[in-house]
């Protein structure tokens, strides 16, 4: 800690606007765990066919989990959400560095707003134009059909070509900004050290830049995976019923079934399977950060 | 001659990755100009129809007018309550910091539809009528890691010698803050905020759960739409869409330093 900052610390020990400050935020915590508490107290409880109120306590949901058709789902999410945060990594790299070492400030801002915009446009904005994209009298087929290259439109639509195609779309921005902050702060003095030892440019990379940017890998990638598994217009959409994910069946069992129990305890499944999940690669991680010199 | 094949293969790549991000928004404006119902590429017509016939749309009007009161409230709040918790995480030291640190941002992990379906059950129980209150209290939770982080960023930049000139001359606390402090802070303050606002007007899964007819948000009516008709309308709103994002986007960049806020310069 800088002498200066230890003195605005210094300065602040009588805490000014403390309790004003954190009482918002504490109200704003309480609301979400409430919700989030509701969700869990839900999945507990019976469903009554016909009746908005669930019935007493029970654990028939969680055991219907295993049920072939719904581990089936749980394991394509996890299936879709680890292509998508692998693919959306091989991808966003080269974007990232790039971003990060361009010289030009110019094509550093359009390579930030091209990158960052389909974050902002939302899901359904972007999930229609992969649609026009990817459908049977869409662009790649009338591509395709126009330069020869097949007699019949290929069927792009409700497949999980189609689907992992549009959420790489989706995660690549937040997967781009998480590997640039790390690459931002990647010390080029060590890159020119290797270099000045006879390193040429992919071994400098390998063994210097890319050690020094896990981090950045590791937060990308567990965020792509949760961001993936929170899609529900993109597989709803693009999957057309083909590809179903965990989000789909939680809006079909709460908005066709009116099984809000049953939904709420696939939440709490999903849930827990995302924490593991993140905890996981994080875990595998670890030895690997270990590799740069930190 | 390794550095010289390196170079040219790095900007091809980088181009091939740009064209994928690009792809969707220029075949969808390619389709929101066709002249015809059904999509060809390349358009064998075009026609300006589709934007009159989107704007025009009293569900696209409604949860358009929806949104924008949702999202004013959603992000009006976020950003007091996310720069006031920003604040006290990068200068104090309290009980419970850590918890009430990790529950605010983890709706980042935390999937939409929970989140929603959290909110849809709690307003049950609460018998709280399903209205604007419990969208923009989801909104809140939903764009209040953003508004954080942006803030967070912007103080850990900021040079504590202002504040510490400020109060050695006599200014108290109050007075550091609103004259030294609140200004400085402004480029991340605004870009936390726009954050919030175009977050919060995009919304999809959540909104889909908590809100009603009445109070239908923007997403809502167009998931609505592409679902049950599949004219261009949905492409022109679409490029609407596109084009302002972008524009904001640009904005931000230029004259907020984006790049900064987001913590992505090269730091030497």
């Amino acid at each position: 800690m800088s002498p200066t900052r230890l003195a605005v610390e210094l300065l602040m020990t009588s805490r000014p606007f403390l309790r004003v400050f954190v009482s918002p935020a504490a109200l704003c915590a309480l609301g979400l765990t409430a919700a989030l508490a509701a969700v869990l107290q839900y999945s507990l409880r019976a469903f009554v066919p016909g009746a908005l109120e669930p019935g007493g306590f029970t654990f028939a949901n969680f055991a219907a989990l295993a049920k072939p058709l719904y581990a089936r789902v749980f394991l394509d999410t996890v299936w879709i959400c680890f292509v998508t945060a692998f693919v959306s990594l091989i991808v966003g790299y080269p974007l990232a560095y790039a971003l990060v070492r361009v010289r030009s400030a110019a094509i550093k801002a359009a390579i930030l707003v091209i990158a960052v915009t389909p974050l902002f446009l939302g899901e359904v904005v972007r999930t229609y134009s992969w649609i026009v994209v990817l459908g049977t009298n869409g662009f790649i087929n009338a591509m395709l059909l126009k330069l020869g290259l097949v007699a019949q439109p290929v069927q792009l639509l409700f497949t999980r070509f189609g689907v992992v195609a549009a959420l790489v779309h989706v995660t690549l921005p937040v997967m781009v900004i998480m590997l640039a902050a790390a690459l931002a702060h990647v010390d080029r003095d060590c890159e020119r050290a290797a270099a000045s030892l006879g390193a040429g440019p992919v071994r400098t990379f390998i063994s210097v830049t890319l050690p020094l940017s896990m981090p950045g890998i590791v937060a990308g990638v567990t965020t792509a995976f949760a961001w993936t598994f929170s899609a529900f217009a993109t597989p709803q959409l693009i999957g057309g019923g083909q590809v179903n994910m965990v989000s789909n069946l939680v809006y079909q069992l709460g908005f066709a079934s009116f099984n809000f129990p049953f939904a709420a305890s696939l939440s709490v499944a999903g849930l827990a399977l995302t924490f593991v999940v993140l905890a996981l690669v994080r875990a595998a991680a670890r030895p690997l950060e270990k590799i740069g010199p930190h | 001659m390794r550095q010289r094949l390196l170079r040219p293969l790095g900007a091809v790549t980088v181009m091939a990755i740009l064209g994928f991000l690009l792809l969707p928004a220029i075949v969808v404006t390619l389709a929101a100009f066709n002249g015809r119902a059904i999509l060809s590429f390349p358009p064998e017509s075009w026609s300006w129809r589709w934007f009159a016939k989107a704007l025009a749309y009293e569900d696209f009007r409604a949860g358009f007018r929806n949104g924008l009161i949702v999202t004013a409230w959603a992000s009006a709040l976020a950003l007091v309550v996310g720069a006031a918790f920003a604040f006290v995480l990068d200068r104090y030291q309290f009980r419970f910091k850590r918890t009430l640190e990790t529950v605010l941002l983890s709706p980042l992990v935390i999937a939409h539809f929970t989140i929603g379906l959290g909110f849809l059950i709690l307003a049950a129980q609460l018998g709280v009528a399903r209205g604007y209150a419990v969208v923009i209290a989801c909104h809140v939770m939903l764009v209040l890691p953003f508004v954080v982080r942006s803030v967070y960023i912007s103080l850990r930049n900021l040079d504590p010698r202002l504040e510490l000139a400020a109060a050695s001359l006599g200014a108290p606390p109050a007075r550091v803050l609103v004259t030294v402090t609140l200004p400085l802070l402004l480029p991340g303050l605004v870009s936390g905020w726009l954050f919030a606002a175009i977050l919060s007007f995009n919304e999809f899964t959540a909104s889909l759960f908590v809100t009603v007819q009445r109070t239908q948000t923007l997403p809502v009516a167009m998931y609505n739409y592409v679902r049950e008709y599949a004219d261009p309308s949905m492409a022109a709103i679409s490029v609407i869409y596109i084009v302002a994002t972008a524009a904001l986007l640009t904005f931000a960049t230029v004259f907020l330093g984006l790049g900064k806020v987001l913590n992505v310069e090269q730091a030497h």
